[in-house]
């Protein structure tokens, strides 16, 4: 138990917001920025705004995801803590799990406070954007944990950062799909599929994340 | 010290396409240091990390009993933190007490980030994380890169006592090193035959 707090210290001290790595407010400023420019490009049209804004706050949420990915466990591969982390007999797994939640505790609650702003900005309603709320609870954990399975299998690359992105985006459709798409049918049954995928993805995510891992050292 | 024994029984290794050494037994017990020798490329490291469990032998099998302790090139602490925290976060994994940093030379540069230290201080550094995993196996990979002769002096006391405590030391090294009673394994007296 006390393994899993330090680890779980020293990941939630290097990927939350403010911490002492410093660029990872990145993530959060990126997604207020597209929320920002977004009413620039489409104009000033409060029926467009509002019937698509909702989207808009879910592809941002989504690019959002992707931008600390080669950092997230290319690092410690790279100096020697999981060599370390494995005479000691700490598995690869749980090291990946304790990393999932700590990424997913450094941008999906900040995500979703950021979304206030966010769908003040892209002009939606309330009801809509209890619908984002509820989607992105259910969804940003699956967002997580792809990220956090492509950042593993991507680890012995170099120059990772824009490979892990191109990967990501075609298994996020999925989430992107019933996410989103409550939002136009207004339905529960979009939201209940989203927290299906991610819960499914979340359960997947330190086996394959710990395989790809030992995998790596082999090359 | 816990009794401890290290064990390879007929190890290959294969990079890519080459075969780096065949037929390769050694059995280590409590007590015991060895010097595995050799010039680049010869397999030491892959030697080193086939005994630590982190690569699959081609052919062969490793035993050991009692924990093993690494340290190789890389340094495995936090850059962008002071050395005191970067080793406190091993010193809670392990949970020993951090050792012998006065006679480290680390003392003083415990508020110091990790990334401002010179190369022979991260080396010592990497040392203080080994001794403060208090395993009975230690698997160094040359241990004396970038160290002046007085820290070279210095390793060499440390695992002559950790030996003489009932440990077992293994070292690759390109290097002399002088260690009481120690055994030279020469690796390239293992390189598989040109047919």
């Amino acid at each position: 138990m006390s393994t899993i707090a330090t680890l779980l210290k020293r990941d939630l001290a290097a990927l939350l917001p403010g911490s002492a790595k410093g660029n990872s407010l990145l993530p959060l400023l990126f997604f207020l920025a597209v929320a920002m420019l977004y009413p620039f490009a489409v104009g000033p049209d409060a029926a467009l705004l509002g019937a698509t804004g909702g989207g808009v706050i879910w592809v941002a949420a989504l690019l959002a995801a992707i931008l600390p990915l080669d950092r997230l466990l290319a690092p410690d591969v790279e100096s020697g803590f999981f060599d370390q982390w494995a005479l000691r007999g700490i598995a690869e797994e749980v090291i990946v799990a304790v990393r999932l939640l700590a990424h997913w505790l450094s941008f999906g609650p900040f995500i979703m406070l950021a979304a206030l702003p966010a769908s003040a900005l892209v002009g939606i309603d309330n009801a809509t954007l209890h619908t984002v709320l509820l989607g992105l609870l259910a969804g940003t954990p699956g967002l997580a944990a792809i990220g956090i399975i492509i950042a593993s299998v991507t680890v012995g690359i170099k120059g990772n950062a824009a490979l892990s992105g191109l990967l990501v985006i075609p298994l996020a459709v999925p989430l992107l799909i019933f996410g989103a798409g409550s939002l136009s049918s207004g339905g529960e049954g979009g939201l209940a599929l989203t927290g299906a995928i991610s819960l499914a993805l979340v359960a997947m995510a330190p086996f394959a994340g710990g395989a790809a891992i030992r995998a790596s050292r082999e090359s | 010290m816990e009794t401890c024994r290290l064990a390879a029984n007929h190890l290959a290794c294969r990079r890519g396409e080459r075969l780096l050494f065949t037929g390769l037994s050694l059995e280590l017990a409590g007590g015991e240091a060895c010097h595995v020798t050799g010039p680049n490329g010869t397999g030491k490291s892959s030697l080193i990390r086939i005994l630590a469990g982190l690569l699959r032998p081609f052919v062969g099998t490793v035993e050991n009993t009692g924990s093993m302790a690494l340290l190789d090139q890389s340094l495995a602490l936090d850059e962008h933190l002071p050395l005191g925290k970067s080793l406190a976060f091993w010193r809670a994994l392990d949970g020993a007490a951090d050792r012998d940093l006065a006679r480290l030379g680390l003392a003083e540069l415990l508020e110091v980030p990790v990334r401002y230290l010179s190369t022979g201080q991260r080396k010592r550094a990497a040392i203080a994380r080994l001794l403060g995993q208090n395993a009975p196996i230690w698997l160094l990979d040359e241990p004396l890169n970038g160290l002046d002769t007085q820290a070279v002096a210095l390793v060499e006391q440390l695992v002559a006592e950790h030996v003489a405590a009932g440990g077992i030391a293994l070292i690759a090294s390109h290097q002399a090193i002088a260690v009481p009673g120690m055994r030279t394994l020469a690796l390239p007296d293992f390189e598989p035959e040109l047919a």
